[in-house]
Formats: C-alpha cells, sequence, structure tokens
C-alpha cells in the first residue's frame, strides 16, 4: 500500500521505514511558532522543566500579532516575554512590531516554510501552510515548549480524507467559498483527527492566496491539516519568498530536497479513509453563519441579513488578492452610512503593497480604515469588538457565539468580494449586484 | 485512578471560545481562567462547579483554537475529569500533555447534569451512582497512558535529558 502526501512527510521526520494511520510516532520538526498568546506559557513550561537552551535557535519562529500591537498592559507584558526570550535565545525570527504580520501570512511570505516541511504551531491555524505541501498543524504550548526542548512533537499518524474539485468556478467564487461550502457539507467534525487533501482540477487553478484559505479553515472541520500537493504554482511562491528574505532563511536546509526518495504527491495506491468528489460550478459565493462555520447558506438567501461591521482581513483572507478584490468592488462607492468597515492587512509588505497600489485610499475614501496588521478583530481581541446585538460580516474563520464580542453579537463569514459588497449596500450581498 | 463527582452537562461542538473567551487570555493562571470558564454558554458555571465535578459533554468537544488555556481553566475549576463522545484533535492533546484526566464515551446520552459518576480511568469503567448504570469505554492507549502517568508532557521528556 503506498502513502498519502502527508504520510510521506510524517515518515521523513522519523527515520522509521514504515509508519500506518492510528499509530503514535515522535518526529523531528522543521519550524515550531509560537504566538504572543500560546508562547508565553511554552516558555514558562520551558523553564520550569529545567530546559536553559533551544534544541536549535534557526527553527524556532516567534510572532506577537494577536493582541499586538499590544493593547493593554497585560498584552504589553505578554509580548514582552516573547521578546525577551527571543534576545536569549538568539532566536533570529522574532518579528517585532514593524516586521510583524498575522504569523500564517507571514511565514509563507518569508520563505520560513517549505513544501515537505513538518511544522508545528500553538495556533490552530498552523493547518494553513499545507497549501505549501507541508504537513503543518496547530499544537498546544505544552506541545511548543517540548519542541523547544528537543526539537520533536508527538503524533498519532491521522488517516486522510481527499476532497477532488471538479468543473468551473463562477466570477466572485474562491478558495474561501469552496472551504466554506466543504465544512457545510461534512461539518465542524467531518474531518476530526483526518488530514484533509484538497485536489482536482479547480484547486490546480487557485493561486496560493486562494489555497491559504483552504488550507487554513482545515481546522474548521476539525481537520489536522489541509495539504495540497505542490504544483508549480506552489514552486514559484516558494522561490519568490525565499528570495526574498535570504538572511531569515539561510540557516535552513531546503526541506523539499531532505528526502529525495519522496515525491511530494500522494501514491496512486495510497488509502483514504473518504474520498468526496464535487463538481463546483453552479457553486455561489458562500457565508457562514452564526454560530458555527458549518452553519453554510449561498449569499443569495441571506440578502434580508442588515450589518454593523465588515471586517476585511486575518490569517483567512488578509492577502493582497483578498484586498485587490476588495478595492475593486469598493472603488469609487461609499461604505453604508452607519456601517463601519475595518480593513486590516496581513501583513507590512501587504500593507505597503496596499499603499503603493492605492488600495488603501480606495478603503479610505470608501469610508474604511486601514488598520495595522494584527489578528485583532478576529478572536475579539481588539480592534472592532462587537456590542449587543449588532451584526458583521467577516472574511475571518470563526463565529461562534460570542467570537467577537457580546454574546449576542453575530458574526458571518464570507470572501472578501462578499465582505466589500455587503459594506456598500449593509446587508449581505453578492458582489455583482454592486457593479 | 478513580474520580468521583457530580455532572455538569454541555451538548455538541462546545468550542474553545466557550471554554474560554479569546479576552481572558492575557494569562496563563489556571485560577484567574477558571473565574470565566464556559461563561458564553453557561454563565453561572463557574460559580456553581466544586471540585472533583465532571463535564460531560457532545461530540467534538473542545473544537476551534488550540488555547492550552481551555483545559487550564477546566482544571482551575477543580473539575476532575471531562467525558465527550468525541474530543477536537488539538484539545485532546492538550488535555494528555497538561494532565486532564478525560475519556470518550458513547453513552453520554444516558448521563444527566447532577448526576454521580464514579469513573475508573485505568479501566475505562464509567458507573453511574444515580441511575445505577455501568458503562465501559476504551482506556488510554499505551503511549498516552505513559505521558499521563508521568505527570504530563514536559515530566514525560525531562526523564529523559536530565
Amino acid at each position: 500500500m503506498g502513502y498519502t502526501i502527508a504520510e510521506k512527510i510524517l515518515l521523513a521526520h522519523t527515520g522509521k521505514k514504515d509508519i500506518k494511520p492510528g499509530e503514535f510516532i515522535e518526529a523531528d520538526i522543521d519550524v515550531g511558532l509560537g504566538n504572543d498568546i500560546t508562547a508565553p506559557l511554552a516558555i514558562t513550561e520551558f523553564k520550569k522543566a529545567g530546559f536553559k537552551k533551544v534544541f536549535d535557535k534557526n527553527k524556532i519562529v516567534l510572532v506577537p500579532d494577536h493582541f499586538a500591537p499590544a493593547k493593554d498592559l497585560k498584552s504589553a507584558n505578554q509580548c514582552k516575554i516573547l521578546a525577551d526570550f527571543a534576545a536569549e535565545q538568539q532566536i533570529i525570527n522574532y518579528f517585532e512590531v514593524g516586521c510583524m504580520g498575522i504569523e500564517h501570512a507571514l511565514l509563507p511570505e518569508m520563505g520560513l516554510v517549505s513544501p515537505g516541511d513538518l511544522v508545528i504551531g500553538a495556533d490552530s491555524h498552523t493547518c494553513t501552510y499545507g497549501a505549501l505541501g507541508c504537513f503543518s498543524t496547530g499544537v498546544g504550548s505544552t506541545d511548543l515548549a517540548r519542541a523547544f526542548a528537543d526539537g520533536k512533537c508527538w503524533f498519532r499518524v491521522p488517516v486522510t480524507i481527499k476532497f477532488i474539485y471538479r468543473g468551473k468556478l463562477n466570477k466572485w467564487v474562491g478558495g474561501k467559498d469552496l472551504i466554506l461550502h466543504t465544512i457545510g457539507q461534512i461539518g465542524v467534525d467531518g474531518a476530526l483527527d483526518s488530514v484533509m487533501e484538497f485536489c482536482g482540477p479547480v484547486i490546480r487553478n487557485l493561486i496560493m492566496d486562494d489555497r491559504f484559505a483552504m488550507s487554513n479553515m482545515a481546522v474548521e472541520a476539525g481537520g489536522v491539516t489541509g495539504i495540497i500537493e505542490p504544483d508549480e504554482i506552489t514552486w514559484e511562491y516558494v522561490r519568490d519568498s525565499r528570495r526574498g528574505h535570504p538572511s531569515k532563511t539561510r540557516n535552513r536546509a531546503h526541506p523539499g530536497m531532505v528526502s529525495p526518495i519522496f515525491t511530494l504527491k500522494s501514491d496512486k495506491d495510497a488509502n483514504y479513509k473518504k474520498i468526496y468528489e464535487w463538481d463546483v460550478s453552479g457553486l455561489e459565493p458562500a457565508v457562514a453563519c452564526p454560530y458555527l462555520p458549518s452553519n453554510v447558506k449561498p449569499v443569495s438567501k441571506l440578502k434580508d441579513v442588515t450589518l454593523d461591521q465588515v471586517v476585511i482581513g486575518s490569517c483567512t483572507n488578509g492577502r493582497i488578492s483578498d484586498l485587490r478584490i476588495a478595492a475593486k468592488i469598493l472603488k469609487g462607492k461609499k461604505v453604508k452610512s452607519g456601517l463601519r468597515l475595518i480593513v486590516i492587512p496581513a501583513t507590512q509588505k501587504v500593507y505597503l503593497q496596499c499603499v503603493k497600489e492605492g488600495l488603501a485610499e480606495i478603503f479610505v475614501k470608501a469610508g474604511g480604515v486601514f488598520s495595522t496588521p494584527t489578528c485583532g478583530p478576529c478572536l475579539g481581541g481588539h480592534m472592532g469588538i462587537l456590542t449587543e446585538d449588532e451584526k458583521c460580516l467577516a472574511t475571518t474563520n470563526r463565529n461562534f457565539i460570542g467570537r467577537m464580542g457580546h454574546v449576542r453579537s453575530e458574526v458571518y463569514l464570507a470572501s472578501p468580494a462578499v465582505a466589500a459588497a455587503s459594506a456598500v449596500t449593509g446587508r449581505i450581498t453578492h458582489p455583482q449586484k454592486v457593479l | 485512578m478513580i474520580i468521583k463527582g457530580i455532572v455538569h452537562k454541555f451538548g455538541n461542538d462546545v468550542n474553545t471560545d466557550d471554554i474560554i473567551a479569546a479576552k481572558y487570555l492575557v494569562t496563563s493562571d489556571p485560577q484567574e481562567l477558571a473565574k470565566y470558564c464556559m461563561e458564553n454558554i453557561a454563565p453561572d458555571f463557574s460559580g456553581q462547579v466544586r471540585p472533583g465535578d465532571i463535564i460531560v459533554a457532545g461530540k467534538n468537544f473542545g473544537c476551534g483554537s488550540s488555547r492550552e488555556h481551555a483545559p487550564l481553566a477546566i482544571k482551575g475549576c477543580g473539575v476532575a475529569a471531562v467525558l465527550a463522545k468525541s474530543f477536537a484533535g488539538i484539545f485532546f492533546r492538550n488535555a494528555i500533555n497538561i494532565g486532564l484526566p478525560f475519556l470518550e464515551c458513547n453513552d453520554i446520552d444516558k448521563i444527566s447534569s447532577q448526576d454521580l459518576l464514579e469513573i475508573d480511568l485505568a479501566k475505562g469503567r464509567i458507573k453511574n451512582l444515580s441511575k445505577n448504570e455501568t458503562y465501559y469505554t476504551h482506556a488510554f492507549p499505551e503511549f498516552l497512558q505513559e505521558i499521563v502517568k508521568q505527570g504530563g508532557l514536559m515530566e514525560y521528556i525531562k526523564q529523559r535529558y536530565v
């Protein structure tokens, strides 16, 4: 029996001759990531256990992004714990405000994660890098503390579920709609403890930003990671990002090359727990309604939902192509009177690109605000908290009760195109209605 | 290890924002986190829960974020064990790693709030003393039992290096 791409990557990081789903393994990681919420706890556990030096200062990445720039005194303390630890351990990939971005947009952009890598992050959306053909998954702070110590992590080798997307996507339908549709079909535990492998001709035609949006939300279906076999689109992205930041990546071997015996593709006779095959030609832009990401409806069914706020950004949809789509719709228009539009580019690079291309000007002239990178409102942290009975449409990834503020506020999840169109009309709107 | 306690019952897909909302993640002190545990879905929970009590929930308990603050908040409340039909992946590993006792159980629907349970973790046996019923489930695989026995992941790996 052959291996799936996810099994191949895990196997290549164990030194074993064979692995099979269900088996417990300990594997060597390529990258361990922490943020201002999870890393302080990891650092405490690391020190409490008596460890002094991290296993490899080049393989640890620390990004204060959730409550940064620090929203209050306690958050400032959390951020400082990261800065101090990075200095003490000489961790080169610590990103202070000014070079900081939302971690799951930042790491790929900086070339810090590559096809074939085994990546763990003390953040559930670490599954995002599966879009590059990594085995990349969210873990807890204690897992990260352990990885600080010896560069290893335990796994129960997951089964893989294959998702094949065929057909031709409608205009205004992209990666976010595909993943919302998928979660709507299988539910929030439809891929529990499983790898989601996204493939088929529709995936091959997606640009990287759309692939990141898909892999990002694998965890919303319970997925361990959302993996996509690398192709020329992937490698071009990786080459560009690594070229841009040689000083950050120079200490890392090219992991895709580490195990030349493996191609980064699933074998033809690989074993899947389940295979879904969908023709997505007729798919409408999708919206996840409160209070689960699986409560998905087509945008046309929700035109009576009025909104108080629209957020465009996050590790799901804060990349340059997301903001370009939003700006295209908002150009020359005004957001609905009384509605708050908050646009948050995911990284400094995206921010600068928005300024250069005039997108920032479009957002501001439309009556939106254009913020420094932060996770901020997505998790009800800061920069756009909702009060009682307010409704928000966001390009983020979770719409749980109270996620963005008051327990009686509501979050609807959708693509940047739907978000921009809805900001103009003040209700949930199909993008073609405003153009 | 035998755990005996009163049940607090929850539904399906209890997420980590339900267990502890992100706005409280500016600390990792379990006692502090405990004050706000389940606030969004059961505002009275943190006031009512007593040390030794047991959380019983449906499928996919702990879905959502990776925050270890979620099992820490539950531990901080003094909850002795969590039973659920299934657990989300990261919550599962966090609970193992920090030594929060939990078991997957198919008979959740037979258990009611305020029932008195007696759980034998090693045997995977749950006695419902209020209903005079016994439910059986799988004990953890050996690898996980070893981590739990050592008192969590850091203690487990310390043995190798100290």
